[in-house]
């Protein structure tokens, strides 16, 4: 059903926790099956320079979340707020079609974020 | 590995195993043909039928083998409801009467007869999953004909009062009798879960139709049962061959049926013994939890359930997540029933019991089996707690903290 490698960031989730020196947070629920992810992000001179989360949802969102954090870190802001869910299924070595969806809670939490942060800071 | 998803599926018993086997290469005859090896078949088939007869208390010839139970189920809803179309009614004059928390073999069906055209009540259920008599009685007008209720809910549990809706329905057609009312009022019951445990003598009951799965009751997959009472019209589903007085084609699956009866045989045979052994597993298992886990919600009503089910809400730790971990630790659950996993929609049955949207997710169902042991649940007690508080430190704070 999950690909090896959602399993294993199930397993073994990677920036999973809060991060207290974080400058953008944002958190996103999905209403279509209840997970929802809190996503923290530490931003320095336009770059991600640290990302963590914190998701209560099955393994398929526990994994996005981890592989969203791994994926948007030392990204630009611009080049993250291009990060679209094919992006993060191509990442997760696919997903299960009932499961598409949670890819899309990862991204928009990120994208919450960095607009909080872009609207602060103007 | 601990097995605690009997309600999914159970193993088949190895003395039913040893029953099937002559039937694959060796006794491999069409039940249907006029020969030897025909007739072999053929009276394998027959002697199961009179073991499926022993076990409703009814008569061989009011037993249907089937492919399982969701066709039993179908065929039990569209079969009762086109008989009425044949005789001249028209659906939209006629009313029906389920449950909300019914499998979705039943659910489904009349939904489409719904869509057709026919009056459907789904009834609602109590905080514990079961109806109310009352509503019942309500629900029943004069062009009710047919009820479906489910035995024992495949979720939580929960086991519902088929006698008393049995008594119920024999009263009214006692009044219909007096009023000159023609409609027949037939009681169906799906039986699949509580065929392990409880009496499914269709007089004691008053039941006209039920529906039993193999693989439940420790037999093998595909194939199942329908209790047709005499003299109840029934038009077929699957149609192009003669067999079950053309109430069902389809070359009989003789190993299958024939594991199916020996299974109800033991099942029978067992039932008081493993009723008080899985009782006391069910007993431990809870209480457990219950002293383990901060808040956990116990959904399954003991005194009114199967001694098999333990359903759970473990607020604030996602169900499928709390299954995989369980799993690789060796811990088989559920989340709801495996029917549902691939369809994200929530359980139909929580939600008629009330159980609000936020904490649903958090629903993990424990089946009982006879091949449990004392030993096995310690160690779920020991592994269940840490899981689901490694789920609930992984939650954003606001929704869930212990310390609440």
């Amino acid at each position: 059903m999950y690909s090896k490698k959602v399993l294993d960031h199930f397993k073994n989730p990677r920036n999973q926790g809060k991060l207290e020196d974080a400058n953008a947070v944002a958190q996103k629920g999905n209403p279509v099956c209840g997970d929802v992810m809190k996503i923290y992000l530490k931003i320095e001179n336009g770059i991600i320079k640290d990302a963590k989360f914190e998701t209560l949802g099955c393994a398929a969102a526990i994994a996005v979340s981890s592989l969203l954090t791994e994926y948007i870190k030392g990204m630009t802001l611009e080049e993250a707020k291009k990060v679209t869910k094919d992006d993060i299924i191509r990442e997760a070595d696919g997903l299960p079609p009932a499961k598409v969806h949670c890819s899309m809670l990862g991204i928009d939490a990120a994208l919450t974020a960095l607009k909080n942060y872009e609207e602060r800071e103007k | 590995m601990i097995y605690l998803d009997h309600s999914a599926t159970t193993p088949v018993n190895e003395e039913v195993f040893r029953k099937m086997k002559p039937y694959f290469s060796e006794k491999f005859g069409n039940a249907s043909s006029i020969h030897s090896y025909g007739l072999e078949a053929f009276e394998a088939v027959e002697e199961t039928r009179k073991k499926v007869a022993d076990f409703l208390g009814a008569d061989p010839k009011e037993v249907l083998f089937t492919s399982g139970a969701t066709e039993s189920d179908n065929l039990a809803v569209f079969g009762v409801a086109e008989a009425q179309e044949k005789e001249g009614k028209k659906l939209s004059e006629l009313h029906f009467i389920t449950t909300s928390v019914e499998h979705p073999a039943i659910e489904e069906p009349f939904l489409k007869l719904k869509r057709k055209g026919a009056q459907v009540t789904f009834l609602p259920v109590q905080s514990n999953g079961i109806v109310d008599l009352k509503e019942v009685e309500k629900a029943i007008q004069d062009n009710t004909v047919f009820i479906s209720m489910v035995y024992v809910n495949s979720e939580v549990g929960a086991k519902q009062p088929i006698k008393e809706v049995g008594r119920l329905v024999k009263n009214v057609r006692e009044i219909r009798k007096k009023k000159n009312n023609l409609l027949p009022l037939l009681f169906h019951t799906d039986a699949v879960q509580a065929a392990n445990f409880f009496t499914c003598d269709v007089n004691e009951l008053g039941v006209d139709l039920m529906s039993l799965s193999g693989h439940k009751v420790y037999g093998p997959k595909g194939v199942g049962a329908l209790f047709v009472r005499r003299g109840v019209k029934l038009m077929p589903q699957q149609i192009g061959g003669h067999q079950e007085n053309n109430l069902r084609s389809g070359t009989y699956n003789v190993p299958a049926i024939v594991g199916m009866g020996e299974a109800l045989k033991i099942v029978k045979r067992d039932r008081a013994k493993n009723n008080v052994y899985l009782r006391s597993l069910q007993k431990k298992l809870i209480d457990g939890i219950l002293n383990k886990v901060p808040q956990a919600h116990l959904t399954t009503d003991v005194k009114n359930s199967s001694p098999a089910h333990v359903h759970f809400i473990f607020p604030g730790a996602e169900g499928e997540s709390v299954l995989m971990d369980l799993d690789l630790n060796g811990i088989c659950v559920s989340t709801g029933s495996a029917c549902a996993s691939s369809s994200l929609k929530s359980s139909s049955t929580l939600a008629a019991m009330g159980v609000s949207k936020e904490i649903v997710h958090g629903a993990i169902r424990m089946t009982l089996g006879l091949d449990n042991t004392e030993e096995q649940i310690d160690k779920v007690l020991e592994i269940l707690p840490k899981v689901v508080e490694k789920y609930r430190s992984m939650s954003p704070d606001d929704l869930f903290t212990s310390e609440k």
